[in-house]
């Protein structure tokens, strides 16, 4: 008994992501001399601050029992939005602005068919991803649009400190948000209370209607942000532009120990997670393994994830069966029927 | 009344509103093509739709059971190069083994899901999503980036969606709908008439319910998505069949469009209510209105947009007319049922 209190802390998501970060990080600086250099560590964050941001919000969608599949098509919607507008004449900062409003009018539409008309969001969003990438298609049909001035550019691809471009520090900062509204704000309480258990939360007061809709408004507005500094990073916008994130941002957030039912997990075991698969990629990539292949070791490390401590807990259940089983075969000098487990420890 | 309530149950009602969509959908694109009432219109729009129609079958058995399977994209994927591969080199294979080497790569693949969900208890979406990834990771691994081409097939796979089992005037009934429709009906009685099919009913509808009727859920869990995986296979033969060159990208983002299917054909995405009919006119519903569009010439850009906008017409539509229709077709005796508990499945 006592054992396993002094090893609980092992249990924890948090605990076995920041082992496995661990590991991935020493198995890179054996890899290579040149993980550790500047440019690299910014490397690994820069190529994938779109993903990265989305994840943010996405943990909060899980959580409250929720599903947004269409992150990734309104990243891609906005870029678009951007890019044809700035193409039409706008300056870059009004088709900036106008591009947050289509993310947080998406939102408002996946929030509203999923809280108030009660049609599953899996359902919802699944529409969402055909939908918003369809009218993004209609926006830029097959063109590709680029020359942005270059201080929108520079904004997405240059260092500000050192090697670290602003988005980095956009990350950051969202993430000490997160964490403080997740972890310690009424509302953040309220999406886990959600997420355990809506009729309760609604029993208990909470307008669950409203946080749903809040939180996939926010996901809309989120997934536009990222979208826009996609556009700038790559300079250059296309109607298919982030299409397929959507199942990298959820793999990173499950990864993150968020139960896909809602109610579970912490954004300091997605923050770890996301550590996690970011080096796991970068180690593979300096390697030269292909991205194909990276993915599906990703996938595998998702399952063996719920699986091995799903596995544990199956052996910590037989085991005192097989040693009762032991113990009165030396006792009586027979094979006995094990006892139930409660009779065993009286 | 109270006679055709009784003999008619809702889910029937709801594939015949389906129907009527359909109908009104042809009839729709019929006014605003020309010669849209054409043999070859139909012949076009039913070989695209045999492929997702099969794959459909497969995921609503799964669907059913309160699960959902991400991964069919990728086993398409790896059967359609598999069995290619394997018959460029082996070309006297005859067409039924193959049909059957194709299936037993997709169910060894769907038995890996089930297993994981039903005895490892690891959410569906969560072994799916990784599954999707790795599947696609090994086609890639074994087909070391290289195609299947099409002059690398015999003769007789590369005639296949071309072979015509019956016709009525030029209405031909071709060899992949032919398949497609066989998959339909059997798994349909299948589900309807079968203990294994009504145990994945009961099962979705309530799994506490199910347990204490001793029904060993994890193992028709494991079945479905077996059976699943073995539709998927078969549907990877269709696809090297259909479109001849495969490359490591082949079905990618199919995983999508069959879902959509099952759902728009009035699968409950919560287990415990639809059948495969529905799910086929869901394709169909799908591939109509996507084929239609292209004969429209309104520009390729909107489909997309439309099919999105379809799939949430339609689902909000049969969500309110159902909500309506319930306690009146269970008569007074059934109160609404409440609502279900919201799950991200």
């Amino acid at each position: 008994m006592q054992q396993s209190k002094r090893w609980a802390w092992l249990k924890s998501w948090e605990a076995l992501m920041f082992i496995i970060l661990c590991a991935v990080v020493v198995a890179n600086l054996r890899l290579s001399e040149h993980y550790l250099d500047l440019n690299n560590l910014a490397n690994i964050f820069h190529l994938s601050i779109e993903k990265s941001l989305v994840v943010l919000i996405m943990a909060f969608v899980i959580i409250n029992g929720e599903i947004d599949l269409s992150v990734a098509s309104v990243m891609g919607l906005s870029a678009t939005v951007l890019a044809e507008r700035y193409d039409a004449g706008w300056p870059i900062a009004a088709g900036f602005a106008l591009a947050l409003c289509v993310g947080i009018l998406c939102g408002l539409l996946n929030g509203l068919f999923s809280a108030y008309m009660g049609i599953p969001s899996l359902i919802v969003t699944l529409a969402g991803l055909i939908g918003y990438r369809g009218v993004a298609r209609i926006l830029l049909e097959d063109r590709s649009v680029g020359d942005f001035p270059s201080w929108f550019t520079s904004l997405g691809q240059d260092g500000i400190i050192g090697p670290f471009p602003l988005t980095i520090f956009v990350f950051i900062a969202l993430f000490i948000l997160g964490f403080v509204i997740l972890q310690y704000s009424v509302f953040g309480r309220y999406v886990y209370a959600i997420g355990n258990n809506r009729a309760a939360a609604e029993y208990a007061g909470i307008n669950a209607k409203q946080v749903k809709v809040t939180i996939f408004m926010a996901s809309g507005l989120i997934a536009a942000l990222a979208g826009a500094f996609y556009a700038a990073r790559l300079g250059n916008v296309r109607a298919n532009a982030a299409e397929g994130f959507e199942l990298d941002i959820i793999t990173i957030v499950l990864l993150g120990g968020v139960s896909i039912f809602g109610g579970t997990g912490t954004m300091i075991g997605v923050g770890l997670s996301l550590l996690v698969v970011l080096n796991l990629r970068n180690g593979m990539s300096l390697s030269n393994v292909d991205g194909n292949t990276q993915t599906s070791v990703i996938g595998l490390l998702l399952i063996l994830s719920v699986l091995v401590p799903n596995l544990i807990q199956l052996l910590q259940r037989l085991l005192p069966r097989l040693f009762s089983v032991i113990a009165g075969f030396m006792n009586k000098g027979g094979a006995t029927k094990p006892k139930s487990q409660v009779s065993v420890h009286q | 009344m109270r006679r055709i309530r009784r003999w008619v149950p809702l889910q029937r009602l709801r594939e015949f509103s389906l129907v009527i969509i359909l109908i009104i959908v042809v009839l729709i694109f019929g006014n605003q093509i020309d010669n849209y009432y054409t043999p070859r219109t139909f012949n076009r729009i039913s070989s695209t739709v045999a492929l997702i129609t099969l794959v459909a079958v497969g995921q609503t058995m799964v669907v059913l059971t309160r699960n959902v399977d991400l991964s069919v994209g990728s086993v398409v994927g790896f059967t359609a190069y598999f069995v290619g591969r394997y018959v460029s080199k082996n070309e006297d294979m005859a067409p039924l083994m193959l049909a059957a080497l194709a299936m037993g790569i997709g169910a060894g693949m769907g038995l890996i899901n089930g297993l994981l969900v039903a005895y490892g208890r690891i959410p569906a979406i969560v072994v799916t999503l990784g599954t999707m990834a790795i599947y696609r990771g090994l086609l890639v691994e074994y087909s070391d980036s290289k195609s299947v081409a099409t002059r690398e097939l015999p003769d007789w796979i590369k005639e296949l969606p071309q072979e015509s089992l019956f016709h009525y005037g030029e209405y031909e009934l071709r060899a992949l709908p032919a398949i497609a429709l066989a998959a339909v009906i059997i798994i349909f009685f299948l589900l309807l008439y079968s203990s294994f099919g009504r145990r994945l009913y009961a099962i979705g509808s309530s799994p506490e319910a199910a347990n204490l009727a001793g029904i060993r859920a994890p193992r028709m869990v494991t079945l479905a998505f077996t059976m699943c995986g073995a539709m998927a296979g078969l549907g990877g033969m269709l696809y090297l069949a259909r479109f001849g060159t495969i490359t490591v990208d082949a079905a990618r983002g199919m995983e999508l469009q069959v879902v959509a299917a099952v759902v728009v054909g009035g699968v409950n995405i919560l287990g415990g209510s639809g059948t495969v009919l529905g799910a086929m006119l869901g394709a169909i519903l799908i591939g109509t209105i996507e084929q239609s569009l292209i004969r429209m010439n309104i520009n390729e850009f909107w489909k997309d947009a439309l099919l999105g906008l379809c799939i949430i017409i339609a689902v909000t539509v049969d969500r309110i007319l159902i909500n309506q229709l319930t306690p009146w077709w269970s008569r007074t005796e059934l109160q609404r049922m409440p609502e279900e508990p919201h799950a991200a499945v």
